[in-house]
């Protein structure tokens, strides 16, 4: 748990950064709009039922619909609008505090007396004077109440701007969800909980001060978030310079392998923050933008995605095209393959007598083969398939954790895997070879930002980790932590392989 | 001095195509209280509220001390002229001091004598520093006509000030306002549906009906019945009520 909660500071402080500037922004827009929309009952109801309309999109849709909008946006003033990290998550969360925002001022606005309206008119105020001494006054008690709710929803729903590369209190609870390490994500989840409810409780002082109309307990809530908010940034202070970003997309391998190369960097000299949980498609553009500085990419995932390859070379050929690619286009560094693949195999039990696909496609026809769910959807399957003549008796599609136990119980005979997966290792299963190289190479490979390819302190302290990792000791690392019992974390795990690699 | 008060010229004002004021000329001369009688709808507070310019004319001029308030600034107008009405309108987040200093701080003066302001619509000074929600309504009332004359105006508009008060701090309260009128020598229109109440405080009374005079008569006037048919139907209900009255108390 305090290693968890070592992590926390500058993950609160840019939470709260989020947090508070998309309230800022939603006020700026909010109290205007709704002061407007208060006198002109058409604007009132399309502006009213906008915010509201976008409050029924899921907060993880809103804040991913952003990311093509944004990229579509920056396409058309011809480049320099970062679709991911801070932007959007802002965007995101301001359009979700408009709603309550919006709706209280309105009906603040609108719940006063007509009578003490024609009174301020009567008495000879101008329209600032009315707005001042009686309209806000009076309607600020009840637009408060939307303030508050609008922001304890902003603070919650700023969790999910890791999602789209921004590093918030979601880290640790999309990190922990991943790894299963409860302790993590109630880390996170405590966390923006009490965030929530000290800023609640700091705005509901300052709604008491304004109902009561005491001056001095309005002020005291007023300072006091201020002096928090402070206090909560003030690990933003440190250095950036010599901070490096290492990215992670959201399951274990990544995890520990971004805290290895995290370990080697700190070693360097560097200081380093982690972004996890990218998903794919936005991993290798974060690294383009130079949101991230480096992370662990798959040559097959480049191949057939980004370069929208269709043709499975060698290993090394396919490394080469990457890296020709990369220099052509991209302009990010190869620093170099780690040494394992993260590749769709075939698995069998131990003693089955099978070695090679080969081997397998002569006896399928009484076998039945234990997939997981998409496998049988994907050009991996169909490759193989058509380049060994496989025809299994039966196929069966189930979730990872059956899959294996289909395997162990003689359900199946035959499974789809992940090379690097460490069950394999726990389970001794036997990985068959390819020996007419059908299946697509998943080698891992580390790639870092365009800005450090001429950065040579910072390539030569990632290096030694080219060709290092074996897929055995990457086996046995994530199985350290994907497993039930004796749980590791990935720090750990990180520290041994990095034990391994320098035998 | 010559000029009157307020004068209406030929002023009129239509809401969707219904005339409330229909062509209406009149002249209200210094030091007059004047009593705005007529049914709901005749027009009399659309008419009062041509005169601080709450409302504005389609046709015709008004004059407030001989000038023609369209082309007067119509805050300071404002602030010269008192307006009292039915529903008060006090500002409920202000104190009653509040309240009452709310002109002299628009408008930038030196605060007023709260406590005097409050002696003399017949409020106790320790009043100042509570809240509208605090007091009666007829304290509440008090309060709406301080603030008024706290503007320093000679021309008080009152629309139907008494209207939600019982009769008996109606009663007290139209002699606080005689009162104050005769001893500040104000103009005093008061625009009311109760006529016992127009003939017993009021020097001059102007009967509406759909928006026209229907009579302009001194209350002894109207008592005598010489002045058409509207007036006289609604003054002989308090004609008749005061005389049962009479009869009971021989």
């Amino acid at each position: 748990m305090s290693e968890a909660l070592r992590q926390l500071p500058p993950l609160i402080a840019s939470h709260v950064l989020l947090a508070a500037a998309a309230m800022a922004l939603a006020l700026v827009i909010g109290l205007p709009l709704g002061l407007a929309a208060a006198r002109r009952p058409r604007l009132a109801a399309f502006s009213v039922g906008f915010a509201g309309l976008v409050q029924t999109i899921p907060g993880l849709a809103l804040l991913a619909l952003f990311y093509p909008l944004l990229l579509a946006l920056s396409a058309l003033i011809g480049g320099g609008i970062r679709a991911l990290g801070f932007l959007p998550a802002l965007l995101a969360l301001t359009l979700y505090a408009l709603l309550p925002i919006l709706r209280n001022v309105v009906a603040g606005l609108q719940g006063i007396d007509p009578a003490v309206l024609q009174a301020a008119d009567a008495v000879g105020m101008t329209p600032g004077q009315r707005l001042r001494l009686v309209e806000a006054p009076l309607a600020a008690p009840v637009a408060m109440a939307g303030i508050r709710t609008a922001a304890v929803w902003t603070i919650g729903a700023a969790t999910l701007a890791t999602t789209v590369g921004y590093p918030s209190l979601g880290n640790p609870i999309f990190a922990g969800l991943q790894i299963e390490r409860w302790d993590l994500v109630l880390a996170g989840c405590i966390a923006a909980a009490l965030l929530a409810l000290i800023t609640d409780g700091l705005l509901g002082l300052i709604e008491r001060g304004i109902g009561r109309r005491e001056r001095r307990l309005t002020l005291t809530g007023a300072g006091l978030l201020i002096l928090g908010l402070l206090l909560a940034c003030l690990p933003l202070l440190h250095g950036p310079e010599r901070t490096v970003t290492i990215g992670a997309k959201n399951f274990s391998e990544q995890y520990i392998l971004a805290r290895l190369i995290g370990g080697r960097l700190e070693q360097a000299g560097y200081r380093v923050a982690y972004r996890e949980g990218l998903g794919s498609a936005v991993a290798f553009r974060a690294l383009e933008s130079g949101d991230i500085d480096v992370y662990v990419e798959y040559s097959g995932t480049l191949w057939t995605g980004l370069m929208g390859r269709t043709d499975t070379p060698t290993r090394q050929a396919m490394l080469d095209g990457i890296a020709r690619w990369i220099a052509a286009g991209p302009k990010t560094a190869l620093v170099g393959p780690l040494g394992f693949e993260n590749a769709y195999a075939l698995a069998v039990r131990p003693n089955s007598g099978l070695a090679s696909i080969t081997d397998l496609a002569g006896k399928a026809p009484d076998l039945t083969l234990g997939a997981d769910l998409e496998f049988l959807e994907r050009p991996e399957w169909r490759a193989i398939r058509d380049a060994y003549g496989l025809r299994f008796r039966a196929t069966r599609a189930y979730s990872p954790t059956f899959m294996y136990r289909a395997l162990q119980s003689g359900q199946a005979d035959a499974i789809s895997a992940f090379s690097s997966d460490g069950r394999i290792a726990a389970d001794h299963l036997t990985v068959l070879a390819d020996p007419k190289g059908a299946m697509p190479h998943y080698d891992a490979i580390l790639l870092a930002a365009p800005k450090r390819a001429k950065d040579k302190h910072f390539l030569a302290a990632l290096r030694p980790l080219v060709n290092r990792i074996s897929v055995e000791d990457m086996r046995t690392a994530n199985y350290s932590v994907d497993r039930d019992v004796d749980k590791q974390t990935p720090e750990a795990a990180a520290r041994w392989l990095e034990s391994r690699t320098r035998r | 001095m010559s000029t009157e008060a307020l004068a209406y010229e030929q002023a009129s004002r239509r809401y969707a195509g219904v005339s409330a004021v229909d062509y209406v000329s009149l002249k209200i001369a210094r030091t007059s209280f004047v009593a705005l009688v007529g049914a709901s709808g005749s027009g009399k507070s659309t008419l009062l509220r041509l005169a601080n310019r709450l409302d504005t004319p389609d046709t015709g001029r008004v004059l407030v001390d001989g000038k023609d308030i369209a082309f007067a600034d119509p805050i300071a107008l404002r602030r010269g002229i008192g307006y009292v009405f039915q529903n008060i309108g006090l500002f409920p987040h202000l104190s009653v001091a509040e309240n009452i200093g709310i002109i002299p701080r628009l408008a930038g003066r030196a605060p007023i004598d709260v406590a005097a302001a409050l002696e003399r619509v017949g409020l106790s000074p320790d009043l100042a520093g509570r809240l509208p929600a605090q007091l009666s309504g007829g304290q509440q009332q008090r309060v709406g006509i301080a603030r008024a004359l706290a503007g320093e105006g000679k021309l008080l508009l009152m629309d139907e000030p008494f209207g939600a008060l019982d009769p008996v701090t109606r009663d007290t309260l139209g002699k606080t306002v005689r009162k104050l009128h005769d001893d500040l020598e104000l103009t005093t229109i008061l625009v009311t549906h109760d006529m016992a109440e127009a003939l017993l405080l009021a020097d001059r009374i102007i009967v509406m009906s759909e928006g026209k005079i229907v009579a302009d008569a001194s209350p002894r006037e109207l008592l005598a019945g010489q002045t058409g048919p509207e007036a006289n139907a609604l003054v002989a209900v308090p004609r008749e009520q005061a005389q049962r009255l009479a009869a009971l108390l021989q």
